[in-house]
């Protein structure tokens, strides 16, 4: 076993772990942080990307212990502590860029790194590019665009 | 994933020592090909040795005629870097055609080019460029570097520090990805270096990242995909599986040359 | 319309717990003292188990106990079973194999399991399991179907002879065969309908809790039918009796079918949990998924199709070999028959139609119903069908379609359905003016500049839904009755649960059944909650799939709605003081008919509760009424989709430039969801249609048994879908509903194998028509020009 210790949505943890252990079952299992999720198992689907130190990274291919000292960002930590929605969540829901969820905490967390990466006024060629690396298998990605185009806008407000 | 212990070096010699403590130990630099492979449980490292805490080992530098990456430099800080934009684009390219956005920001070019998969596409850019592979112990060109599918020149214990790319006046990369993973079902790089032109290729061949001395010969003439049209490469030796026969890869990689020919002539 | 009434495109309830990371997925519950479930599974597609050696596991850290086929046959647990008997020609019933949760004597397909390991962690778990030594003696396998049934192949089951599981038909085959001896024109098309994985992004789970206090078994699971399965672990495995086991179903990330069926793994989990007597859960990795969820489509079929000299549709007959897998998957017998070829009639009068269907075992994974079950195998045929027929008889695809349409209803096919309604005019003229067909020779010169050759495919579609009537399924062999169920609770407070049989695995069900009932009672939509997916708290439902929750779901729900309103009624009565005939019910108001009296809905459900206006021998109080509604007819929604796209000559690759879906839903509750179930349908179809596509090697085993070797639709594969509706309504239910789950899915393939071919010029191409596959076939056309 081996100690860990980073800050995940702004809140200092600490773990005792295998070295095995992975990011997204740290978060899931030791911090019951359940929004991350795992959709496959060859790092393909991108269900589970959080942020590390403010960079879009799949939770399922980091191990814990390569986090010590991290900042992380789950999709749990997004919204105000009072409840509002973040932009992005917002415009998922405006826009139903979702429909079972499950790929949803993934996008989201992705759709926020094109933001960081390409700005705030994104075309649909960008963004659909961009998604390359989260699977969806419901939506068919047509609203998934429209709600990161127009949530992409709103956080510039 | 079986266990492992953990170590996070700061330097190379401690990295160096620690690989020497642990014959077994593998180096860990993005995880993004060696923890898929742990998860399948077809590898076994005791020891995995962190390298992400090393200093010295990131940056993108211009250093005379030739571009230095540190080896734990992600993709995407290559992709971005406006030193190699503004010097060379078609190499900046490369890693910006890796995988998607969540793999550019944790892989890095010394894993990628350490691990050798027979379709990734920084090996296209080294041998198409002829880069040399810097270690802890020795400078190694690209043309001996890569030894076929997932082997390389390396020894045991080996770290790569640096790899240092030739500006070229012109350099470009095609990519057909494979519609599954990503990577590169064929890639194509060419340069013209003065008299030293390249075409290397990656994801076609059956023993990995190779370069077309054919289309190398006739691009003497005139760099341009007018000297390469009509040429192709022969089907043997090209990879077969249920995406792409044997003679598609060999068609895509005369297609692709000549896209990147006319895109490095831009 | 009110804002969150029916039609209205109201935002979805359930999204909150979903974009804040709050939905409760399987894996996301845990119990106290939980364990976890890792299988032993084949590596082999066929093999006997001479010995399973569990000793070296048992010692391993963390592990509470390792289990095998011998056990569970001890214990009395019974094998899985299909639940829809087929018969074939000669009367004989289909032939159903043993299907034991663990294999004890023989494996048929890669990633059978065998034994389970129970162990504190998945880790700890998945390092014993590698311990348990299975000694195998390796069989030939057997993968193609065809191959199966021929003379000499390896035997998978014992008494089941050329591994043959029915031969079945339908239609009448003396006047076939006399409609194309007389026919003008013959068209005829070898088709494979290709293997998929239903990769829902959410992996199957279970977890299973034993309480030796009460014996009582609990199991969350990725369901869409909780009840169906607490049904059959009860009735036909025999783990509990159906009282002393409850079923939860919570957030379900993605079905299309896959999560319809009963799986070895949740059965294994109750068993071992009342074993070890602790809680015990098991997670899917996507490479067991791969191995392990049933798959879907997997037909190989030669189909023709009669034609006079103008074009007029005489006759069909197709010849199916439909790949059923290892074992028969709970529904997998209806999928290639009555789900199937009942719809080869397609939007056409076609007098006469025979199809005949061999269902196989293989040694592959078991294969069932994925989104459309059927309904896309029938459309591909009959829309490659039509397509190539108008090309080779020199007439427009969509006149020679025209001229074939159903416009009289109702219509008996000579397939069993009675179409009830529809106007595949109306929505074949909607959807070429909004693709612009009049413009598409100009774009094609356009695109054949850039070095592309463009195409253009229709494919005008129909599908039975709304699944289905009792009498009729149960006529047909279904072992269950297809209606739905729903409880309507009126609280004291005035505000409303509807504790539903459907299950929602992403259709939006809090919302558009929340829309129902807010429309109906005059109740602001934010007071009424859609109770769904536990045993303990919905009385008897059959679940959600074959677009089956608006038609039937929603339907029961209005029945029950009506139930409240005559009960309500009479509360009313005694409050105003008025005859029970003379009150009227409107916007959520009570009246005396003809006068201002008046009691508000919430009132009214208060007085039902209080019951101090009413005594007991004059009306029961409280507020709540059940019911089961069961279908009159399949619903028929129809439509057309069009498909261009361009094939880049140099590479083969084929880009959707504009995609246009005109679909006849009958009545909508909420566009948004509809639409979303649209553009979801029509992905997975262009992922069948250019990538999708599981394969096994000659020795079973899978090579596209990960997502780095399936390919799934990603975001840029795709373009945005032009989207239109046109409405008739179904005669059949309440709300005139048809159902809108499945069309995208149904029509797409078609659509573009129809369009590639118009741009390449060919007759044929198969799915999945990847790059490398339409090069190929354009290198056979002998190096094409653009035009
Ligand atoms: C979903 C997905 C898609 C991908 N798509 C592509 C693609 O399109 N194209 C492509 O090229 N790649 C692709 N990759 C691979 C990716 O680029 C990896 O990041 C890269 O191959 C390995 O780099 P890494 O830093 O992650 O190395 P690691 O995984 O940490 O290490 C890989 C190997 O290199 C060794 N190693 C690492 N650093 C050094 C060093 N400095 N000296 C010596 N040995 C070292 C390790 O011991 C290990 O054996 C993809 C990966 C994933 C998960
Ligand atoms: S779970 Fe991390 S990419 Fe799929
Ligand atoms: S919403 Fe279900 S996988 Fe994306």
């Amino acid at each position: 076993m081996a100690a860990v210790s980073m800050t995940v949505n702004g809140k200092a943890v600490t773990g005792d772990v295998e070295p095995r252990t992975l990011l997204v079952q740290f978060l899931r299992e030791n911090l019951r942080l359940t929004g991350t999720h795992v959709g496959c198992d060859t790092s393909q689907c991108g269900a589970c990307i959080v942020h590390i130190d403010g960079i879009a990274a799949k939770a399922c291919t980091t191990l814990a212990l390569q986090c010590e000292g991290a900042k992380i960002t789950t999709i749990e930590g997004l919204a105000e502590p009072g409840g509002k929605l973040h932009p992005m969540q917002e415009a998922f829901r405006e826009h139903h860029g979702l429909q079972c969820g499950y790929c949803t905490p993934g996008m989201i967390m992705s759709a926020l790194d094109i933001v960081r990466r390409n700005g705030n006024n994104l075309d649909e060629h960008t963004i659909r590019d961009q998604l390359d690396g989260n699977i969806c298998r419901c939506t068919g990605y047509h609203n998934i665009v429209k709600a990161i185009e127009a949530g992409a806008k709103a956080m510039a407000k | 994933m079986y266990n492992f212990t953990f170590h996070r070096p700061t330097t190379v010699r401690q990295a160096a020592g620690l690989l020497a403590r642990n014959p077994d130990g593998k180096l860990l630099a993005g995880g993004h090909s060696l923890l898929p492979v742990m998860k399948q449980r077809l590898a076994q490292p005791s020891a995995l040795v962190d390298l992400s805490l090393v200093e010295g080992m990131t940056g993108v530098e211009l250093k005379g005629r030739s571009v230095v990456i540190g080896a734990m430099t992600r993709h995407a800080d290559v992709a971005n870097s406006q030193v190699l934009k503004d010097v060379m684009p078609g190499l900046a390219a490369v890693p910006g055609s890796i995988g998607d956005p969540q793999v550019r920001n944790r892989g890095t070019i010394g894993g990628s080019i350490a691990n050798n998969d027979p379709n990734a596409d920084y090996p296209a850019a080294c041998l198409g460029l002829g880069a040399t592979i810097i270690t802890n112990k020795r400078r190694i060109a690209a043309d001996d570097f890569f030894t076929g599918m997932f082997s390389t020149a390396l020894e045991e214990g080996e770290i790569i520090v640096k790899v240092s790319f030739p500006v070229a006046k012109k350099a470009a990369y095609e990519k057909f990805k494979h519609p599954a993973s990503g990577f590169a079902l064929v890639g194509v790089f060419v340069s013209k270096r003065g008299p030293d032109i390249r075409v290397a290729v990656t994801g076609a061949g059956s023993n990995g990242v190779f370069r077309v001395k054919s289309f190398e010969e006739a691009l003497k003439k005139r760099f341009s995909p007018k000297s390469i049209e009509g040429m192709s490469i022969p089907a043997t030796g090209m990879n077969a599986d249920i995406h792409a026969s044997p003679e598609y890869r060999a068609h895509l990689v005369a297609v692709l040359a000549r896209r990147a020919l006319a895109k490095a002539n831009d | 319309m009110s804002a969150t009434g029916i039609g209205a495109p109201v935002r979805r309830k359930e999204d909150f717990r979903f974009i804040t990371g709050q939905g409760q997925y399987t894996d996301d519950v845990t119990r106290p003292g939980e364990t976890r479930a890792v299988f032993v599974r084949s590596p082999h597609a066929h093999a006997k188990i001479k010995s399973i050696d569990v000793g070296a596991a048992k010692k391993m850290p963390g592990v509470i106990d390792v289990l095998t086929g011998a056990q569970l046959a001890t214990d009395k647990i019974g094998n899985l079973i299909c639940g829809w008997m087929i018969h074939s020609k000669d009367g004989s019933p289909m032939k159903m194999s043993a299907h034991p949760a663990l294999a004890a004597t023989k494996v048929n397909c890669v990633g059978d399991a065998v034994a389970v390991v129970i162990a504190e962690t998945i880790a700890q778990g998945k390092d014993a399991a590698e311990k348990v030594k299975v000694d195998y003696e390796v069989l030939t396998a057997v993968v193609d179907p065809a191959k199966a049934q021929a003379k000499g192949a390896p035997q998978i089951h014992p008494d089941i002879p050329n591994n043959t599981i029915y031969q079945w038909h339908l239609g009448e085959k003396k006047d076939v065969d006399a409609a194309f001896a007389a026919a003008k024109h013959v068209t005829k098309l070898d088709i494979v309908n290709n293997r998929l994985v239903p990769n829902a992004m959410e992996p199957r789970a279970a977890l299973a809790d034993y309480d030796a206090g009460t014996d009582n078994l609990t199991l969350w699971n990725t369901s869409q039918n909780p009840h169906v399965a607490r049904l059959v672990i009860s009735a036909f495995i025999g783990m509990a009796p159906e009282h002393k086991l409850r079923v939860i179903a919570p957030d379900v990330g993605g079905g299309f079918g896959s999560k319809i069926f009963i799986y070895p793994e949740e059965v294994v989990c109750l068993w071992a949990s009342r074993r070890v007597k602790r809680p015990v859960k098991w997670t899917s990795d996507r490479s067991e998924a791969f191995l392990t969820d049933a798959h879907g489509r997997d037909h190989v079929t030669h189909a023709e199709m009669a034609l006079d000299a103008n074009g007029k549709i005489l006759a069909l007959r197709a010849r199916t070999i439909a790949n059923l897998g290892a074992y028969m998957s709970t529904f997998s017998s209806s999928v290639p028959t009555y789900l199937y070829a009942t719809l080869l009639s397609g939007q056409y009068n076609i007098p006469s139609i025979y199809c005949e269907v061999d269902a196989v075992y293989t040694n592959t994974a078991p294969v069932d119903a994925y989104r459309g079950a059927g309904r896309p195998e029938a459309t591909f045929v009959v829309e490659r069908l039509v397509e190539v027929a108008a090309r080779q008889m020199g007439i427009d695809p969509a006149d020679l379609r025209r001229r074939n349409f159903i416009t009289a209803f109702p219509h008996q096919t000579p397939v069993i359905m009675a179409y009830d309604g529809g106007d595949y005019n109306a929505s074949l003229k909607k959807a070429m003016e909004m693709a612009d067909v009049k413009g598409f020779a100009k774009r094609k010169r356009e695109a054949a500049r850039n070095g592309k050759l463009r195409g253009m495919g229709y494919s005008t579609y129909i599908e039975a839904c709304g699944i289905a009537p009792s009498q009729a399924v149960g006529s047909l062999g279904a072992g269950v009755g297809l209606w739905e169920s729903a409880e309507v609770r009126v609280n004291p407070t005035g505000s409303v649960e509807v504790l539903t049989g459907s299950h929602a695995h992403g259709q939006g069900h809090e919302t558009t059944f929340a829309q129902l009932v807010s429309e109906r009672l005059g109740i602001p939509f934010e007071n009424v909650s859609i109770v769904h997916g536990d045993t303990d708290k919905v009385q008897f439902g059959m679940g959600t799939y074959g677009s089956r929750s608006g038609a039937v779901g929603m339907s029961a729900i209005v029945k029950a709605l009506d139930k409240i309103e005559i009960k309500a009624k009479k509360v009313a009565a005694f409050m105003l003081e008025a005859a029970e005939g003379d009150i009227e019910f409107k916007d959520g108001k009570f009246t005396v008919a003809g006068t201002d009296k008046s009691a508000a809905f919430g009132d009214v459900a208060l007085n039902a509760y209080i019951a101090h206006k009413f005594t007991g021998a004059e009306l029961e109080p409280g507020l709540k009424e059940t019911s089961f509604y069961d279908p009159t007819n399949f619903t028929f929604p129809a439509g057309c989709h069009i498909c261009e796209l361009d094939v880049d000559i140099e590479t083969g690759k084929v880009d959707i430039v504009n995609w246009t879906a005109v679909d006849d839903f009958g009545t909508i509750i909420n566009p948004m969801i509809v639409e979303g179930q649209v553009h979801g349908g029509i992905a997975q179809g262009v992922g069948q249609a250019l990538m999708e596509g599981a394969y096994y090697d000659a020795a079973g085993q899978l090579v596209t048994g990960s997502m780095m070797d399936y390919t799934m639709p990603r975001a840029h594969d795709l373009p945005s879908f032009h989207v239109g509706l046109t409405e008739t309504k179904s005669p059949s239910n309440p709300l005139g509903m048809k159902g809108c789950g499945e069309a995208g899915a149904i029509a797409s393939p078609a659509a573009v194998i129809n369009a590639i071919t118009d741009a390449i010029g060919t007759e044929n191409i198969a799915m999945p028509a990847t790059a490398s596959a339409v090069w190929t076939a354009l290198q056979k056309l002998q190096a094409p020009k653009a035009a």
